[in-house]
């Protein structure tokens, strides 16, 4: 509407909503979030400035081990389910009619709105040393005492694997379908070999849908508690435990301040480089 | 005849560009006036102008004596019937064509008169509760001029309507958009790129290009007289030839064909020629035109309006000629030479 | 490859093979939890010691059933309301974001639209402990200077029900806003032509066309909030939410009532889904 005259109403009814809810419910809060990580409790209650909580988490190995180690599990875990989910997206549009491939589309999408804990509790029923595998595995003979799976770095893996692949599996499908089957047809008149039609033709034209995939599955896995803390063991090291443990536990929410402003910056960055690399905009993650 | 609006100076500048350029023109109460142009000539957004979509960067839109810079659409006397048509699809015929009066508040009894009355002028009645997926093309025409034309504007703008329709189909809503004018008395502008559209259906017609208007006059004589080498160009078909030079009353063609024209008093640079003023082996009587010979090079048959194509002997520039549907060229074939006249003012020289 | 390039059988083996041991994995978790909800143990665990719905039904000193677990019904309960709230605000809001975002232009249009496209890369951590401070800090502000004691301001009910409605209205923007882009901008003018005044036009005119991505996105919104922990754990007061409720009981006491409750979810997702495949069919 380019004849601004009338129109005012309407967008300051639209606009105030959308202020109020950006404003209020994620600037501040992050703002705050900045301050607090640089506040803490002088002796007599009140905030003082304070580089402290930063320097506690440089100063102190497990927590940047930890952070490292997050970091490089939730870019494992991302890789991990593009290598999983691709062949999969790439069945159910592209492979199998569409009768089956919508059924099998919509039992994608069940896990995915059960939520988490539910998923993650059906999981620690399987791992566990008295779980449905072992039993399994011990009632056909194939192991004779049960193998260590639940409480381990393998079944937290497995639960962020699982908590987080069906994100990749939906943009991708989205973009594959509107992939041309006379394209590949083509590639393969021409004379390409499978692999080539693969790298050369299918990956460059779904990487959109795998970056705005990647970056769901990312942000799902760095900033995940459920997983680690019920499927992981004792000794792993999940940098959002930390943050939880500062907020809820030991109650030093200027130094939960700064873990999660940390990883938040981590996260951003990566996201951030993800895109450049891929030349992407954040709204496409959104479509 | 009393001006139900007058647009003066009109230019809309765009940030690039300028999409009208001082336009002035009035339209007569009643009237169907069209704007002819090609498309990016601007006319979209003149009629948007008219209609308060875009504010005018400088000039005047009036009325029925009433000046409305700075009135929103929904207060202006003029309504708009669509290229999309953009009826309503999550509506029946009916609450398409009732939507404006609710908005108005009118009373339920007046909405139900003037509807049915306006459905059954356009030969809609019995389709109130029929989804409009559900009509053919020219019934979802119907709809559109329904809906705008049951809001009694002053003005109704017409924004290349026919545009979606097929051929046959376009041919035949052409009459019948035209009966409908006539019979509702309401002054129509119709805005096309189809010349043929424009010169059946209208009163007046103005040709615009590149933002302004080249001519403004009724359909006959912006066909037999045009003004600017663009509107001789632009409507009806003809035969485009650079000129090089002049010589007295003699014209030559870039191709060095070298014609007879009486009475010109400048240095023309174009020279258009319409197939049918072409007069094949023209009679020894006929006096003031220019005589020359052409070889057949290919008939084009298309029914009545069949042509040949033909290369002049003396310097090979290629024209279309019509071909009159009488026995007398029935024999008429390839390579064959025939003499051709063309009355000195059928030459339109610019 | 695809369907009408040939492949060798071997290759066509191997690649659906794959694809069930795929939809395995994603089903063996619903349902260990499905069989193991009516199985009567008092261990969430096999053997399997005979079929029971006393999981569901039982009232024992032995066994609590999910219908006699006042508990876990309580907190289904407060699952269903944040979630029925937090669907109803994002719907309102998101609706507004995706209008002004799709139809207008002002100023700052791009900052807004990346703020209002941010929860979908912040973590849900994050927009917890901030709102929890921001909240915190405003509320021992506002009892400080003024005496006020605002309830909501500290962790509980609404403060949840805000929580999650900072990153749920991203999601009806995007639905809504995907379904905006398909609109013909004309119809609006249209209805301004015919003189209707800019919220008629967007009243009658775009909420009916965008109605069915209003009603799936509201879908959503109740969706992720029913399920939503990361976020919610920080703003939690004294009435757990079904998956807060559910993780202290996995951590401490997992019993098969567990299953009962789970399984319930399940299904009830998988109906739901169900028909939103039914009604999608309907249409083409």
């Amino acid at each position: 509407m380019e004849n601004k005259k009338g129109f005012n109403i309407t967008f300051y009814l639209l606009i105030l909503p959308v202020l109020l809810w950006l404003i209020v419910l994620i600037v501040l809060p992050h703002l705050d979030l900045l301050i607090s990580s640089f506040q803490a409790d002088s002796d007599s209650g009140a905030k003082i400035f304070t580089l402290e909580n930063y320097t506690a988490f440089f100063k102190s190995k497990i927590y940047w081990l930890t952070f490292i180690n997050t970091a490089a599990y939730a870019i494992g875990i991302t890789i991990l389910a593009f290598i999983v989910t691709f062949p999969v997206a790439f069945y159910l549009t592209k492979v199998i009619s569409k009768k089956y491939a919508s059924f099998l589309a919509l039992l994608l999408l069940i896990p995915l709105w059960v939520g988490e804990l539910v998923t993650v509790y059906g999981w620690m029923i399987l791992l566990g040393d008295h779980g449905v595998i072992n039993e399994f595995l011990l009632y056909i003979g194939l192991i004779d005492k049960p193998i260590n799976m639940l409480y381990t770095n393998f079944s937290m893996s497995i639960g962020l694997l699982y908590i987080s692949m069906l994100f990749m599996v939906v943009p991708v499908m989205s973009t594959l379908e509107s992939l041309d089957d006379s394209l590949i047809e083509a590639a393969s008149d021409l004379g390409a070999t499978k692999w080539t039609i693969f790298t050369k033709i299918i990956i460059p034209y779904s990487m959109p849908g795998i970056t705005s995939g990647g970056i769901i599955v990312f942000m799902l896995v760095i900033g995940d508690y459920v997983a680690p803390d019920i499927l992981g063991g004792k000794s792993s090291l999940w940098f959002t435990e930390q943050i939880y443990n500062e907020f809820l536990s030991t109650f030093n929410w200027g130094e939960g301040a700064a873990f999660g402003f940390l990883l938040l910056m981590i996260s951003s960055s990566i996201i951030w480089l993800a895109l450049k690399l891929t030349g992407q905009k954040l709204e496409r993650v959104g479509s | 005849m009393s001006k139900i609006l007058e647009i003066k100076n009109l230019t809309k500048e765009f940030k690039e560009f300028t999409a009208v350029k001082n336009v002035t023109f009035d339209v007569d109460e009643g009237g169907f006036f069209s704007i002819l142009g090609p498309s990016g000539c601007g006319k979209t957004t003149l009629l948007r102008m008219i209609s308060g979509f875009i504010k005018e960067s400088k000039g005047e839109i009036i009325i029925r004596n009433e000046s409305m810079s700075g009135i929103p659409p929904e207060k202006r006397p003029v309504n708009i019937v669509f290229q999309s048509l953009a009826l309503f699809p999550m509506m029946n015929v009916r609450e398409n064509v009732a939507f404006g009066l609710k908005r108005q508040k009118l009373s339920k009894s007046e909405i139900d008169d003037r509807v049915s009355d306006m459905l059954s002028r356009v030969s809609l009645q019995g389709f109130e509760k029929k989804k409009v997926t559900e009509l053919s093309g020219g019934q979802r025409q119907r709809v559109a001029i329904a809906r705008s034309l049951v809001m009694k504007p002053s003005i109704l703008l017409l924004d290349e309507p026919l545009g979606a329709l097929d051929r046959k189909l376009r041919e035949h809503m052409k009459i019948e958009l035209k009966l409908l004018q006539k019979e509702l008395g309401t002054t129509f502008i119709y805005i096309t790129h189809d010349q043929s559209e424009a010169l059946v259906m209208s009163d007046k017609v103005a040709v615009m290009n590149k933002g302004h208007f080249e001519q403004i006059d009724t359909p006959r004589n912006l066909y037999k007289n045009p003004k600017t080498a663009f509107v001789a160009g632009f409507v009806g078909e003809s035969n485009r030839l650079e000129l090089k030079s002049r010589d007295g009353d003699f014209i030559t063609t870039k191709d060095g064909w070298k014609l007879e024209k009486k009475g010109l008093d400048f240095d023309p640079e174009v020279l258009y020629i319409r197939p049918e003023a072409l007069i094949l082996a023209p009679t020894e009587d006929l006096i003031d035109i220019s005589r020359f010979h052409v070889k057949i090079r290919t008939i084009l048959f298309d029914g009545s309006n069949t042509k040949v194509s033909a290369i002049e002997s003396t310097s090979g520039a290629e024209i279309l000629i019509s071909l009159p549907q009488n026995a007398k060229f029935e024999n008429l074939k390839e390579g064959d030479t025939v003499e051709v006249g063309i009355n000195y003012d059928d030459l339109k020289c610019y | 490859m695809i369907r009408s390039l040939p492949n060798s059988p071997l290759y066509k083996y191997t690649y659906r093979f794959y694809v069930i041991c795929f939809f395995l994995f994603l089903v063996m978790p619903l349902i260990a939890i499905a069989v193991l909800a009516f199985n009567d143990s008092n261990f969430v665990a096999l053997p399997w010691k005979g079929f029971t719905l006393d999981w569901f039904f039982a009232n024992t000193d032995e066994r609590t059933g999910l219908l006699a677990d006042d508990g876990l019904i309580q907190s289904l309960l407060i699952s269903i309301k944040t979630a029925f709230y937090v669907a109803t605000l994002s719907t309102v809001v998101g609706i507004a974001a995706a209008l002004l975002f799709e139809e207008e232009k002002f100023r700052f249009k791009g900052l807004l639209y990346f703020l209002a496209l941010s929860p979908l890369v912040i973590p849900g951590v994050i927009l917890g402990i901030s709102i929890l401070l921001t909240s915190t800090m405003a509320g021992s502000y506002l009892e400080e200077h003024f005496g006020w004691e605002v309830e909501f301001l500290s962790p509980s009910f609404w403060l949840v029900v805000l929580g999650q409605f900072s990153f749920g209205a991203t999601y009806v923007m995007l639905l809504v806003g995907a379904r905006l882009k398909k609109f013909d901008r004309t119809l609006e003018e249209a209805a301004l032509s015919l003189k209707a005044t800019r919220l008629q036009s967007i009243w009658y005119i775009t909420i009916p066309f965008l109605r069915p991505a209003i009603i799936g996105a509201f879908v959503v919104a109740f969706l992720i909030s029913f399920s939503n922990f990361n976020t919610t754990i920080f703003l939690i007061g004294s009435d757990p939410t079904l998956p807060v409720d559910l993780y202290s009981r996995i951590k401490f006491s997992s019993t098969p009532v567990l299953n009962a409750v789970s399984f319930l979810i399940v299904v009830f997702i998988t109906i739901t889904a169900l028909i939103s495949l039914f009604i999608n069919r309907e249409k083409k």
